[in-house]
This record gives C-alpha cells, sequence and structure tokens, in this order.
C-alpha cells in the first residue's frame, strides 16, 4: 500500500477519555476526535484541503498561482503544509505579534509571509490580503475560509462520517467550538441526516475577550461569517478563558494528552454536558495539539498535584 | 496625573465604544480600577475576585506589566497603558 502525505488528512483516531469521566454516570462515555493527527497537526487540514480541491474544480486555483489568505493560525499552517504538497506557493498575512513558533513554522513550510502592524490585529491583516489579491486576481487564490461552503462541507464528507462509524452510530451529542464555525455546521448537518435525535452543541468562550484561541465570539463580533446560521445550535455552552486552561493542564496531567486551548475548550464543555446524562456518547474535537501553545504561561500553574497518584 | 488607557475592540462595547478613556491614576491598579468604576460592566471582563485575569494582557508604553510591577507599576504623567488582545493573531 502507498501512502502519499495527502492521505494523511482525516481518518484521525477517537479517543475515549478514561480518566477524567470516572464521575459520570456508568452509562455514559466521552471520547475526543484526535485531529493533531492530520498531516498539518490540526482540525484545519480538513476544510484547507477541501476549498483548495474545490478552487481547482472551479478553475479559480490553477498550477502556477499562489494561495493567499490572512491567518496565523492553523489554517495557516494547513495551507502552507497543502501548498508545499501540492506544487502551490502561499503567501499569509498575519499581525507582527503572532507567536514566534507560528513565523517559524510557517517560514519553514516555504510561505511568504506579509506581518502587519501588531496594534491594528487582523482586520488589518485581512485587508491587506484583499487588497494584494484584488491587485493580482490573476496570480491569487483566496480561499476565504469564514464564506466558503468547501469549508463546512469538508467536515459533512469526512469528520461527522468518521465519527458515525467510529461509535457505531451511538453517537447522542456533539459538542464542538465556533471558530469560522465549518466544524461544527458541516459535521452537525451530516450528523442530524443520519440521526435526527442527536443534540449538537456550540462552544463559545464567555467574554469577546478571551484567550481561546481559533474561537470566536459569535454575539459581539461585527464579521459573522457567512457560513455560520446562528439557529444551528441546539444549545450554546459558555467556557471560561480559565477554565480551558485548567482543563488542558488535566488533560495533560491526568490523561496524557497534551492538547491546545480550544481543545481543551471543547472538553471542559463536553464534560459538562456528559455530567447531565444517565446514558450517552459525547463526542467533541480535539482541534490541536498542545505543542503550538507551550510558550503559554498557563502550563505554568500547578492547580493538580491533586491525583497526580505520586 | 492624566493617563491614557487604550481599549481593545472587544472590549469597547463595554466601554462606551471608546477606543481610549483618558483617567487620573499614580498606579496601573489604580488605573484599571478606576476605569471599571467608570465603566462597571467591564469589570467581569478583566477581572476575577478583584485581581487581573491571568491572560489580560497590559501594556505601559510597549512593556508588559508582568515583567514590571503587574498591578502596582508607578504611571507618570501622559503615559500610555494598553489592553492588548488576549491572543496574538489567532485564528
Amino acid at each position: 500500500m502507498r501512502t502519499t502525505p495527502l492521505d494523511l488528512i482525516g481518518n484521525t483516531p477517537l479517543l475515549r477519555l478514561t480518566r477524567l469521566t470516572t464521575g459520570l454516570a456508568p452509562g455514559v462515555e466521552v471520547y475526543g476526535k484526535a485531529e493533531w493527527y492530520n498531516l498539518g497537526g490540526s482540525v484545519k487540514d480538513r476544510p484547507a484541503l477541501w476549498m483548495v480541491r474545490d478552487g481547482e474544480r472551479r478553475g479559480a486555483l490553477r498550477p502556477g498561482m499562489r494561495i493567499a489568505d490572512a491567518t496565523s493560525g492553523n489554517t495557516g499552517i494547513a495551507y502552507a503544509t497543502l501548498g508545499a504538497a501540492l506544487g502551490y506557493g502561499v503567501t499569509l498575512a498575519l499581525p507582527a505579534n503572532a507567536s514566534p513558533e507560528r513565523i517559524r513554522t510557517l517560514r519553514a513550510l516555504g510561505a511568504e509571509l506579509i506581518l502587519t502592524d501588531a496594534s491594528e490585529g487582523m482586520d488589518l491583516a485581512i485587508t491587506t490580503i484583499r487588497e494584494l489579491v484584488a491587485g493580482q486576481p490573476e496570480r491569487f487564490f483566496y480561499p476565504d475560509q469564514y464564506s466558503n461552503p468547501a469549508n463546512p462541507q469538508a467536515h459533512y464528507e469526512t469528520t461527522a462520517p468518521e465519527i458515525w462509524a467510529q461509535t457505531d452510530g451511538r453517537i447522542t451529542h456533539f459538542v464542538a467550538a465556533l471558530g469560522t464555525s465549518g466544524t461544527f455546521m458541516g459535521s452537525s448537518r451530516r450528523l442530524r441526516e443520519l440521526n435526527p435525535q442527536i443534540q449538537a452543541l456550540a462552544v463559545q468562550p464567555d467574554s469577546p475577550y478571551h484567550a481561546l484561541e481559533g474561537v470566536k465570539h459569535m454575539a459581539s463580533t461585527r464579521l459573522v461569517p457567512d457560513i455560520y446560521n446562528p439557529a444551528a445550535p441546539d444549545a450554546v455552552i459558555e467556557v471560561r478563558s480559565e477554565e480551558a486552561f485548567a482543563m488542558a493542564r488535566r488533560l495533560a496531567r491526568r490523561e496524557g494528552l497534551l492538547v491546545g486551548i480550544s481543545a481543551a475548550a471543547n472538553v471542559a464543555a463536553a464534560l459538562r454536558v456528559a455530567r447531565e446524562l444517565e446514558h450517552g456518547v459525547v463526542v467533541t474535537i480535539l482541534c490541536d495539539s498542545a505543542n503550538r501553545y507551550l510558550s503559554e504561561r498557563f502550563w505554568e500553574d500547578s492547580d493538580l498535584i491533586e491525583g497526580a497518584g505520586i | 496625573m492624566a493617563i491614557t488607557i487604550t481599549i481593545p475592540t472587544a472590549l469597547r462595547q463595554y466601554a462606551g465604544n471608546n477606543a481610549t478613556v483618558a483617567l487620573e491614576a499614580d498606579t496601573v491598579g489604580a488605573l484599571l480600577h478606576g476605569l471599571i468604576e467608570q465603566y462597571p460592566t467591564l469589570g467581569k471582563h478583566i477581572f476575577d475576585s478583584g485581581k487581573l485575569r491571568s491572560f489580560v494582557n497590559v501594556y505601559v508604553g510597549d512593556e508588559d506589566i508582568r515583567y514590571l510591577q503587574g498591578e502596582a507599576t508607578p504611571l507618570k504623567d501622559g503615559e500610555t497603558v494598553s489592553i492588548i488582545p488576549a491572543i496574538a493573531g489567532g485564528r
């Protein structure tokens, strides 16, 4: 069997949490989809691949063109990874205060970076890339993950059917944070087609000022993604940044799972849902690994000597 | 002493939609407490049980107060204090 790098996108493991779930009713199971197993190390490989392939099919992305977008996060790493694997150049605009790990990862993958004034935030990065693309439309393909239906479609076609198969169709609750909303919208649509009883619950930060990287506070943003439908979630679960930090430490120290902050927020929300159940199979998304956030200060807090088994 | 404090986009809705607010204060802590006295709904977004939430980034000029004296950092007339987004770049 021959495997190419792109075959490493999707078909990620579904991990059962066994140690953080000890207080739950015996009929309740909690699972996390280990998305750092993707080629580029995050869930964003799925939409990035779908948007690139869709661009090729529509003729919007042709040989010799560059993929251009504004992102310093996992989507940028996904574009840079895919661009390298498929032979497209990648140009990304990002605020100059993006973490050094991100900038080095993107450069290592050969992406061309335009660093914009940090104090102007993502908005300036977005306008910068839009102007660049508008000036040379023949040279650049701009996927625009917030508006591109291929983003949720990736989850409709891969994430949701994988979860369905991996739980033998037993999933009762799907829990996922909203960023572009692609993961939530695409997965929940497919899962409800497979079983209309499935509850799809959206995770949100408690405040527009939060530390959940990659998560968007939909109630306050002026840039609500076009692909998002506010009527889609059965309920919204708010997670404080501190709760996500503490869960990231617990997952590392009690499950041996080093996951990122948005993944930890998802698990915090999933466990809250699970605690209310007598029976159920709760599935959430572990968006990426902690190795992209190891310079964050919150790892240094040692609130969890408890149960360390020493 | 008049100090200018800049408010990030995410918090402006709780600060009368102002991008900057001018206040009298001699330390960063006094400044931030003065700010939430003026705009009480801002309080829970940056403070937790009277302490600055751990991920809230406050700068005096170009310096992170974590590497100065935290909330006790003294302020001089005309200095600019900035609350900057908790996530660098993001998404």
